[in-house]
């Protein structure tokens, strides 16, 4: 965090100063370690097995937050019969089919209430046959049985907490050392500190960034965090949390307002062409109808009138036929497979450089190179925008100017000083930026590129009915300044929505189902209340609480925790005088506190759903979870993961260790490509023995297209280089300062060599097993005044099934002394690994 | 004599006679007549960093149509002020003399950049998109009607704004083609 969020860690530290105890888990030493009360070195893809551990430790001493688990999570529901845990089959949940290698969930749910026919539960059957994935849910997710048969003693052999208990108890501090690397008494020092900082008057938080996610378990990792945090009730209250320390300016904005295959604005999901023809196939089909979302329809209804506007008809289904329909991942790494197999033809390639930023860096410009038109906008010209001049694979002779048949765009950006509109930063928090000055030259917003590209496109339309769509698209924004450039406040206006009466609205309770709504985001709807930008808002921090309610605008309704309901108990009061946050005031009927309550200002905590209740009225004065269709936190996920109701410890893809777990060494519904494009390391190769991890710098960002070209950056950190500890540069010669050559299936790169106690050999079963630390930040070209190999190039393309996110931080790797060699001898280097 | 009080002042002297040299002794005439760049700015606008999602805010001082300073925002709670080395050198980002201000074309085969119209660019740009969309129109697949396009594909960085994310999203829908992506995903 001190390395890649230095200004937020100020918080950190300063907690710390005020008697917080800091631990930092991470392979290497480094500057968050420096002002940490411990490190913890762990070796990378091994954290399930500590969060494991630590969930083991507090349910076999019974240190669980009882009362918070018991109103607020699902920890009494009872499972189906059916369900089989990785205890009974050997590391596979029930429901796996080994020829497609994916789940059927049915099995996971809960225990039928006797409504629904066997195998036709809310959560299972025939709706969620087919195993979950990014492909099939928005993140409204599937829809659990609003309330499941229960025990409440927690007694049930097939209830959540006893499952859950079964489930852990092989995680042990014994195999924490064993597979972490981490010792029985940093494990106890770990694992008393958050017991004893949770509870009525304390609470502790985790802190995670790419190091959980990027993974082929990422969903799980943070899943099994999640269950920690929830059974020491950490979650809805003020120091608690899961907090996710996103690396880009807006990335939570661009999964809010996605520019992401499977969803639309507002989590809600692209509709797929098997399971939603028509309006009302997809909201049955699309979550429960219990919660919030249950107004799922308004929500949809309302951006199918922002885009479609006039058109869009009770009669015409809103024009959800205007939707084009998913049929599988679509996701980016099978794109560029579709670049290499020539299904892609153009592309538009965004303040992005997936040449040197993604995974397996070749299959990149591979696919690049099979295009027949691309279209790159950024401030310098990046490496995806001159692969073709001189891309490291016309070094090895892989590919020649000549017969590259790309048509290449480049157009120039507007900076973030030369446009205006929102970032949404990692706390959901809308941060309105004006414009300081114009652009120069040709470079202009993307605003501007898409606004006039879809002008221009609508200029050329014939009476195709292929054209429809775009037709009857509201494409009619102000035009400001002599480049015409697009209103960005009237985009944002469109995305809070407007009424019926045209003005803009004030919250997305306001959203209706009838069409008289329209709303481009309804998680937005708000920012834009009484006409007024509430991202711009600037009150200084110092004339406010330390909530800063008056400082831009958090979604959903400015609220700054999430499920805040669950900082009191169950009647309403706060937990403690300590940790009082948002409370029941019974006076006047309603919550209050520093926060905007994230529940119904008026549902007391007495009330009780009648029968037949649907929506937010379906959901008890005392479920804080909202947007579940029971209210409740879970514990255990009855539906809506692709690998499983529960985290388990699997090996990454390419891994040194053997998983002594299971009979399955990895995440067997791990999304694998069985291409020449992307060979892997075999698992347990002595070609490839040690642990590969990457990693940011504070001084550089991503593949450096941002920070390599600043003087003062470069000459901080000028050139790539590896990490290595005393004891594996002693054992393969490698001098401090000099060169090292770093060998994947993939690729083989150079980096000078870094040797540093801050990277530690671990003991992992009984051998030592080095790590090797590599950052990202170099390119061959991309504007910078320092270039080197592209450490990204050596990853393979293997993905979590949930969300389809590369495995980048835990792969496997040979290095050598000395330089790498050049052109030709580079690939007869590959060959010897591949095949000897 | 004005001679005289400049000697009197001067730092080294008054730093040999016993004044603390990292205080007031380290003060000069020509110190005290410096005036910080912000003072002189046009203008000044109220701006976020643009590189990790913490979110910190920034002041972008503009002097005589240029960016001359871009310093962390005080009043914001979130970084009160600060900037890490990446933001505080964010001025350098938006001035470099590497930013590319011209529209560039590599025609198919080409070995060497050439000159484009930006608006030139944008009519080829909206060609090549319906040509391509049309030649490779999905109306129905396996039975199922998708009215999509495989054959074009976007990836967007996650340093745009919101509202182009917004447009950018909508237009590709309206188009038809779903392989819209972002480094949300990477």
């Amino acid at each position: 965090m001190a390395e890649c969020h230095p200004v937020g860690f100020q918080w950190v530290v300063e907690a710390r100063a005020r008697g917080a105890k800091v631990f930092h888990v991470d392979p290497r030493f480094t500057r968050t370690s420096a002002l940490a009360d411990r490190h913890l070195p762990i070796r990378a893809g091994s954290d399930i097995v500590l969060l494991g551990a630590l969930i083991n430790h507090v349910l076999a001493n019974e240190l669980d937050f009882r009362e918070y688990v018991l109103a607020y999570t699902n920890a009494a529901a009872l499972v189906s019969e059916d369900f089989r845990d990785t205890e009974d089959l050997d590391g596979l949940f029930s429901g796996f089919d080994p020829e497609t290698r994916t789940y059927d969930p049915s099995s996971w749910s809960y225990e039928s209430t006797g409504e629904q026919a066997p195998g036709e539960t809310l959560e299972g059957g025939l709706h969620h046959a087919k195993a979950a994935g990014a492909d099939r849910y928005g993140s409204g997710g599937a829809a659990a049985h609003p309330s499941p048969p229960k025990d409440p003693t927690l007694r049930h052999p097939r209830c959540v907490y006893q499952i859950l208990r079964r489930h852990f108890a092989r995680y042990t501090p014994e195999l924490v050392e064993r597979l972490c690397g981490i010792p029985p008494e940093d494990f106890a020092e770990l694992a008393d500190a958050i017991t004893a900082n949770s509870g009525r008057e304390r609470t502790t938080a985790w802190v995670y960034s790419v190091g959980w996610t990027q993974h082929t378990v990422g969903a799980q990792y943070i899943r099994t965090a999640a269950i920690l945090q929830l059974l020491l009730g950490n979650m809805g209250r003020p120091g608690g949390g899961i907090l996710a320390l996103r690396g880009h300016a807006s990335i939570q904005g661009s999964t809010d307002i996605p520019t992401l295959f499977n969803i639309l604005p507002g989590y809600l999901a692209m509709p797929h062409a098997h399971r939603h023809e028509n309006l009302d196939d997809y909201l049955e089909r699309e979550g429960g109808e219990t919660g919030f979302w249950g107004n799922r329809r308004s929500y949809l209804v309302s951006l199918l009138k922002a885009w479609w506007g006039e058109a869009a008809t009770e009669e015409n289904d809103f024009c959800f036929g205007h939707l084009p329909r998913l049929t599988g991942d679509h996701g980016h790494y099978t794109t560029v497979m579709g670049q290499i197999d020539g299904t892609v033809k153009g592309y538009f390639v965004v303040g992005e450089n997936p040449a040197v930023g993604s995974s397996g860096g070749r299959a990149q410009r591979l696919g690049l190179a099979n295009l027949d038109w691309l279209v790159v906008r950024d401030l310098t010209l990046v490496e995806t925008a001159t692969f073709w001049k001189d891309g490291p694979e016309l070094e090895t002779g892989e590919m020649r100017t000549e017969d590259i048949a790309t048509e290449v765009f480049f157009l120039p950006a507007a900076s973030h000083v030369e446009k205006e509109g929102t970032f949404t930063n990692t706390q959901r928090l809308l941060q309105w930026r004006e414009k300081a000055l114009d652009p120069v030259g040709d470079c202009r917003s993307d605003l501007w590129f898409y606004y006039h590209l879809g002008r221009l496109l609508r200029e050329r339309l014939t009476g195709d009915e292929i054209d429809r769509p775009l037709r009857e698209l509201t494409w009619d924004y102000p035009e400001e300044g002599e480049h015409r450039d697009p209103s960005a406040a009237a985009v944002l206006r469109e995305i809070n929505g407007v009424g019926p009466d045209g003005r803009a609205l004030s919250s997305s309770t306001q959203l209706r189902p009838d069409g008289s709504t329209a709303c481009g985001c309804w998680i937005y709807c708000g920012v834009y209340a009484g006409e007024v930008n509430h991202a711009a808002r600037r009150r200084p921090g110092r004339e406010q609480t330390p909530v800063a309610p008056e400082w831009g605008w958090a979604w959903p309704a400015n609220r700054r925790i999430l499920y805040n309901r669950a900082s009191a108990d169950p009647e309403g009061r706060p937990w403690s005088e300590r940790k009082a946050y948002v409370w029941w005031d019974a006076e006047r009927g309603e919550w209050t506190g520093h926060d905007v309550p994230d529940f119904e200002r008026n549902k007391p905590p007495d009330y009780v759903p009648p029968e037949g209740a649907r929506a937010e009225a379906a959901l008890a004065g005392t479920d804080p979870f909202i947007m579940q269709s029971d209210g409740k936190g879970w514990l255990y996920v009855p539906a809506g993961l692709a690998d499983g109701p529960l985290p388990a410890h699997y090996e990454p893809h390419e891994s040194p260790v053997r998983n002594p777990l299971y009979g399955r060494q990895s995440n067997p519904a791990r999304r694998i490509y069985a291409r020449r494009e992307s060979p892997y390391n075999p698992p347990g190769s002595p070609r490839f023995p040690y642990v590969l991890t990457t990693y940011r710098l504070t001084e550089h960002h991503t593949a450096g297209a941002m920070s390599r070209p600043l003087a003062y950056l470069a000459e901080l950190q000028p050139e790539l280089f590896c990490e290595v500890s005393p004891e594996l540069a002693a054992e393969l010669g490698l001098v401090n300062g000099g060169w090292a050559t770093i060998v994947t299936s993939r690729t083989v790169i150079e980096a000078r060599v870094l040797v540093t106690g801050r990277v530690r050999p671990l003991r992992i079963q009984g051998r030592t097993v080095h790590q090797v630390g590599l950052p990202y930040h170099w390119g061959w070209g991309g504007g910078g005044l320092v270039t080197g190999d592209v450490t990204n190039d050596l990853l393979p393309l293997v993905l979590d099934p949930n969300v389809y996110i590369q495995e980048s931080k835990a792969v496997t790797c040979d290095v050598r002394p000395g330089r790498r060699p050049r052109g030709r001898a580079a690939l007869d280097l590959l060959e010897v690994y591949r095949h000897d | 004599m004005a001679g005289g009080r400049w000697f009197s002042r001067w730092p080294v002297l008054r730093q040999l006679k016993g004044e603390d040299g990292r205080s007031d002794a380290a003060r000069s005439a020509r110190t005290d007549a410096l005036r910080p760049r912000t003072e002189e700015a046009d203008s000044v606008a109220r701006s976020v960093c643009p590189y990790c999602a913490v979110g910190c805010g920034q002041l972008v001082y503009v002097k005589d149509g240029r960016v001359s300073q871009i310093e962390g925002d005080p009043d914001s709670p979130i970084s009160r002020g600060r900037l890490c080395p990446k933001g505080s050198a964010s001025k350098q980002l938006v001035t470099h003399p590497g930013r590319q201000t011209h529209v560039l074309y590599r025609r198919p085969y080409g070995t060497e950049w050439e000159r484009l119209d930006l608006g030139a660019a944008m009519e080829m740009i909206a060609e090549r998109v319906l040509r391509t969309r049309k030649d490779t129109w999905q109306q129905t697949h396996e039975g199922k009607v998708v009215r999509r396009t495989l054959g074009i594909a976007g990836l967007g960085g996650a340093t745009l704004d919101n509202e182009e994310n917004y447009l950018m999203k909508k237009l590709y829908t309206a188009l038809g083609a779903i392989q819209v992506e972002n480094q949300a995903r990477i």
